[in-house]
């Protein structure tokens, strides 16, 4: 089954207040999507919408395939050493850490506790979590903050390697991000 | 590995990694030695009282971890990124109560060997607390879980924690005390209250979750 995310006149409230109404996305294998805009638009209920988190106010979101979601809240236990953290999740999502490790370039920091992460090595961790989760659809939510040159580099790499396997993508930024070929929605 | 191990071994990790099973023992026979302190020494009314005592004194000491069961989780994402791979919030609820109740029930029952000693129970009445005990903890996971989930994010939650779970385990502390002095009937029905505490708290902490996501 080819991944497929489609979100139609999705719109959102948030506390009495209409972020933003009939927003069509439709995102096929290969394809990406990067949602800008200024600070609460709603690029991130946007993207908790179609990670299914938040429910839209109106509108259909259908998801074919499996869903990774890298955002603000990196899910790793904090006191444990990064390779281990990762372990939990590879446990229920089958993937392996030590490659996402690898592709993400921090695997000199395996056994380094999460708490000691620095900014850029915290959003590398959460970017190795969606990788070794396995899934053809990738929702990245600011993906650039805190990265450096390498750091966004690796992170189209990333993406283009992703796509080239059939998988999509749908990210949110206020930072521009250089990826080829992909869409633009100006929230 | 399915989610619903993978979470209750994480639950068990944390539970004796972190040293967070062996602060409510801590706590736990700190409260059994007070006892003593307020009432006397007298060694018949020790022996008297001792059972419901140690009750009393797991009761408290289940209130300690409530805070860490279920609010950190949801801050840090994990809880999100388990709804994201389909893991419904019900059967996280239930891991998590069973986690928490092998982290937390061995230590509890060796403790409470202790606590007896110190409070001169004989053998036979040691024997009925550790049997009362095993059969309530799973209820006093299940509520404990639940009731993390429902003051997750909430300013002075231990308190609020301390408010809710307290007349809800009620019912536990009778028939795990009575089940001391009245015999079979007062455990059959501490197993009932345990039973539907198991049963119901996991739907409640799973709504609550889904509830505090918004």
């Amino acid at each position: 089954m080819s991944p497929a995310l489609r979100l139609e006149r999705v719109a959102c409230l948030r506390g009495g207040r209409l972020l933003f109404e009939g927003v069509d996305v439709t995102l096929g294998p290969a394809e990406a999507l990067v949602v800008t805009g200024p600070n609460g638009v709603g690029k991130s209920s946007l993207l908790r919408i179609a990670a299914g988190l938040l429910r839209a106010s109106a509108g259909t979101v259908t998801r074919e395939g499996k869903v990774a979601l890298a955002d603000d809240a990196l899910a790793l236990d904090e006191e444990q050493p990064l390779g281990r953290a990762l372990g939990f999740w590879g446990r229920i999502d089958g993937g392996a850490p030590a490659a996402a490790l690898a592709a993400t370039g921090l695997e000199a920091l395996a056994a380094v506790p999460v708490r000691w992460l620095s900014t850029g090595q915290r959003r590398r961790a959460g970017l190795a979590r969606l990788h070794a989760a396995g899934a053809p659809i990738w929702l990245l939510d600011e993906p650039g903050n805190g990265l450096d040159a390498d750091g966004l580099a690796m992170l189209a790499g990333l993406v283009a390697a992703h796509r080239a396997a059939g998988g999509l993508v749908l990210a949110a930024t206020h930072l521009p991000l250089d990826w080829p070929n992909t869409g633009g929605l100006a929230l | 590995m399915s989610a619903f191990v993978a979470i209750v071994w994480r639950e068990v990790q944390r539970g004796y990694v972190g040293g967070g099973a062996l602060l409510p023992v801590a706590f736990f026979l700190l409260v059994a030695t007070l006892f003593p302190f307020a009432i006397g020494p007298d060694a018949a009314v020790l022996a008297r009282v001792g059972g419901g005592v140690i009750w009393a004194a797991a009761l408290l000491a289940a209130l300690l971890p409530v805070e860490r069961l279920v609010a950190p989780d949801a801050e840090s994402g994990v809880l999100d990124q388990l709804v994201v791979r389909g893991v419904s919030m019900v059967t996280v609820a239930l891991a998590k109560t069973l986690g928490h109740w092998l982290a937390f029930t061995p230590p509890l029952l060796a403790a409470a060997v202790l606590a007896a000693g110190l409070l001169g129970l004989s053998a036979e009445q040691v024997l009925q607390v550790e049997i009362s005990l095993l059969i309530g903890t799973p209820g006093l996971a299940a509520l404990a879980v639940a009731t993390g989930a429902l003051v997750a994010g909430l300013r002075g939650a231990g308190a609020i924690a301390g408010l809710l779970m307290l007349p809800v385990a009620v019912p536990l502390l009778i028939f795990g005390a009575g089940s001391l002095t009245g015999g079979a009937g007062a455990l059959q029905l501490l197993g009932a209250v345990s039973l539907l505490l198991v049963a119901g708290a996991p739907a409640l902490a799973g709504a609550a979750i889904r509830a505090g996501r918004d």
